[in-house]
């Protein structure tokens, strides 16, 4: 396919690569690069937080690491697969399975139960319907929702609201966890609860996580390492060598 | 997603915004119920009048003759077939054998002949024919006063209307209405007539005994002769009793030649009446009964054309009146094509309403599309699920649109016979709603509610996720 995809098949560490990746949009006359050239590697296991000022790019890297996108050049690398040369239909295939997101607005259809969004993709990966409810429900109790079963987004409060979310997220058991902004619409103990579950399944499960977020203290106290990204451009890549509040602050689990 | 997961979803999307997609729905019922109406209407009316047709007896009839019987002769008779002396002679056997012929119901000897009727001592000259039991349904005798033959020998008889009028002794006034025929009944039911007519007996042999005998010479038989070669013309009588007057003419087909007096057919052939042909008085009275004519009814007008060749080849003539059915089924199909425009229109604007309605649901959820995208749905996915959502509007529409037709038709149905009623008139089925055009219009609301689901769903399909999501 391309060089860097033999590069990247030779590192099996490698969960997702970015190869000079850019996504230029046209507004008018305008040209707005939204990402510019970005470079990146992240390992099997990592929980790595992009930072950024608002409009620097870091939701659209994601969306372009989620397959939601493509890119206008370079690669987006995941297990070995380039995203820009998947048809749409493998695209589709490739969130599904592969990844798993998590939204600032938590994006749960208001029409449906709890229990419902939470079965939503194994539909689409056509599962069956007994399985599908008693995984559904397994998800939920992870995230300590098994109470809320029957109930409405509306019904919910926010944190609740993520949790199903991220329970919607783990259900096809992803390898990737994408969570955009997953604390900004939530108090700080909220958001530091939804943060302990994401980095418990990220320990627990060795799942790859990618957050966005703005939030610098957030970032340093839960992110193996961190990106900074300006303008669409990487600014500075930096490992975070002691993530703070470790397995001791888990308490919004249960 | 599987398509137990699909319909789930469609109809619980429809439930969401169960107004507008209720609204919408019903636009596609009362466009199917028009469909329906406008067609029914014209498959009843084309099956009433179908009916009219085959009830009036005219146009299922084939005449029968003998080529022998040079009077019934045209030119292009003359042309065609067996010379008349050496063509078979219509006797029962050739009877059997065309009553046999596919699409046959039955084939009985048209017996008709002049006779003498006394009634209240004043003599009246008429054709008289005799018809057979299965003509008591057709038409021609609807309006009839009194009732049809008590059996088929009975010595009854049926007046048409203008022999009743003679039998009176009424005389309509030129440019005067058709006499009431219950006016004419009234006096005459029940009451009997003398008939005189002329028997053929071979000689020697007795009389029928059926036949009330007041007159008897028979010719003894000459020494040496042929058995059955010399015959008597015996003249009789029988008293006749009144049983019905008949409004129309049962026997119109037969135009200068029809009988205004009728009896039971099988009377008529007991009589032995000696009939005027050439054959008749020059032929050896033999066991076996020869016709001048026989009269062949077909089950349907479509089957005329291949029994009248089929009777030809047996070297008889034939004669028949156009089938006015074939006409008649290429008008009713206009019409229905017509009428299934009309009732499609209504249609056709429903399905303006589900693209709408589907427009808008897309605008509306596509935050939601977006969602779906995001966790895994495909672009194919989405777009079946809107496809369902238009399919389900097309099955519910649908049925509560043949449903709301079929009711329709009924009231009319109700209401046409109410007036028919009040007319004093017959009721009539002038609505029928085929089980052909329950499935059809049902599919047809389907086909058009997918039709209309494309544009939306290929919309909705197509959706960019990441813009989908931005969008609040």
């Amino acid at each position: 396919m391309t060089v860097g995809l033999d590069k990247f098949n030779s590192d099996s560490s490698s969960a997702v690569h970015c190869e000079n990746v850019s996504r230029y949009y046209h507004m008018g006359q305008a040209l707005i690069r939204a990402v510019d050239g970005v470079s990146i590697q992240v390992r099997a296991g990592e929980f790595l937080a992009l930072l950024g000022a608002s409009g620097s790019g870091k939701s659209s890297l994601l969306n372009l690491i989620a397959g939601l996108d493509r890119p206008s050049s370079g690669n987006v690398i995941v297990q070995g697969r380039n995203l820009a040369a998947l048809s749409p239909e493998e695209l589709s295939k490739y969130r599904r399975h592969t990844v798993g997101m998590v939204f600032q607005s938590f994006n749960l259809i208001v029409s449906m139960t709890v229990l419902e969004n939470v079965e939503l993709p194994l539909r689409f990966a056509e599962v069956d319907r007994a399985k599908r409810e008693a995984l559904a429900r397994e998800a939920l109790g992870r995230v300590g929702l098994s109470a809320r079963l029957g109930h409405r987004p509306s019904e919910l409060s926010g944190g609740e609201q993520q949790r199903a979310a991220l329970a919607r997220a783990l259900i096809n058991q992803p390898h990737l966890l994408l969570a955009d902004e997953p604390t900004g619409n939530l108090d700080s103990r909220t958001g530091t609860e939804i943060l302990n579950l994401v980095r418990g399944f990220n320990e627990s499960l060795g799942m790859t996580v990618v957050m966005v977020t703005h939030e610098r203290a957030l970032a340093e106290r839960y992110a193996s390492r961190m990106i900074f990204l300006a303008d669409g451009r990487l600014v500075d890549d930096q490992p975070n060598l002691a993530p703070s509040a470790a397995s001791g602050a888990r308490g919004g689990e249960s | 997603m599987k398509f137990y997961d699909l319909a789930e979803l469609a109809t619980r999307n429809l439930r969401e915004s169960i107004l507008r997609n209720s609204l919408t729905t019903l636009g596609i019922a009362v466009g199917v119920s028009s469909l329906v109406a406008m067609l029914s209407l014209g498959i009843g009316l084309q099956q009433l009048a179908t009916r009219r047709l085959r009830k009036s007896g005219l146009f299922d009839t084939v005449v029968v003759t003998s080529r022998r019987d040079l009077r019934s002769f045209g030119r292009e008779q003359e042309s065609s077939g067996p010379a008349p002396a050496e063509s078979p002679a219509l006797d029962e056997p050739a009877r059997e054998k065309i009553a046999q012929i596919p699409g046959v119901l039955e084939a009985s000897p048209d017996i008709r002949f002049v006779t003498e009727l006394r009634y209240e001592d004043k003599l009246h000259l008429t054709l008289m024919a005799g018809i057979p039991g299965s003509a008591k349904d057709r038409d021609a005798f609807e309006g009839m006063q009194g009732g049809f033959f008590s059996s088929d020998t009975a010595p009854e008889l049926i007046l048409q209307k203008s022999f009743a009028e003679e039998l009176l002794g009424r005389k309509r006034k030129p440019g005067e209405d058709d006499a009431n025929v219950a006016d004419l009944a009234a006096p005459l039911l029940g009451k009997e007539l003398t008939m005189r007519y002329a028997e053929r007996v071979a000689a020697g042999r007795s009389a029928t005994a059926s036949v009330q005998i007041t007159e008897n010479h028979p010719i003894s038989e000459p020494a040496g002769a042929v058995p059955g070669a010399a015959y008597s013309v015996v003249s009789r009588q029988l008293t006749l009793k009144i049983v019905g007057i008949s409004d129309l003419d049962p026997d119109s087909l037969r135009g200068p030649v029809r009988a205004r007096v009728f009896i039971p057919l099988k009377l008529a052939e007991s009589l032995h009446v000696m009939q005027p042909n050439v054959r008749d008085t020059t032929a050896a009275f033999s066991s076996t009964p020869t016709y001048a004519t026989l009269s062949v009814r077909v089950r349907s007008p479509k089957d005329v054309q291949a029994v009248e060749t089929a009777i030809k080849k047996m070297g008889f003539n034939t004669f028949s009146i156009v089938d006015a059915t074939r006409s008649m089924r290429q008008f009713f199909a206009v019409l229905d094509l017509f009428l299934g425009i009309f009732g499609s229109l209504a249609l056709a604007v429903a399905s303006i309403g589900i693209v709408n309605t589907l427009v808008m649901a897309i605008l509306e959820r596509r935050r939601e599309i977006g969602i779906m995208k995001a966790i895994g749905a495909s672009d194919i996915d989405v777009k079946k699920l809107f496809f369902a959502e238009a399919g389900a509007m097309g099955v519910l529409g649908g049925a509560v649109g043949v449903a709301l037709g079929w009711a329709i038709g009924r009231v009319i149905n109700v209401g046409t016979n109410i007036y028919l009623r009040r007319q004093e008139l017959p009721p009539e089925q002038i609505w029928f709603v085929p089980w052909w055009l329950v499935l059809g219009a049902v599919g047809f609301a389907i086909l058009v509610s997918l039709i209309s689901g494309l544009y939306p769903a290929s919309r909705a399909a197509q959706l960019d996720p990441v813009q989908a999501l931005r969008y609040e």
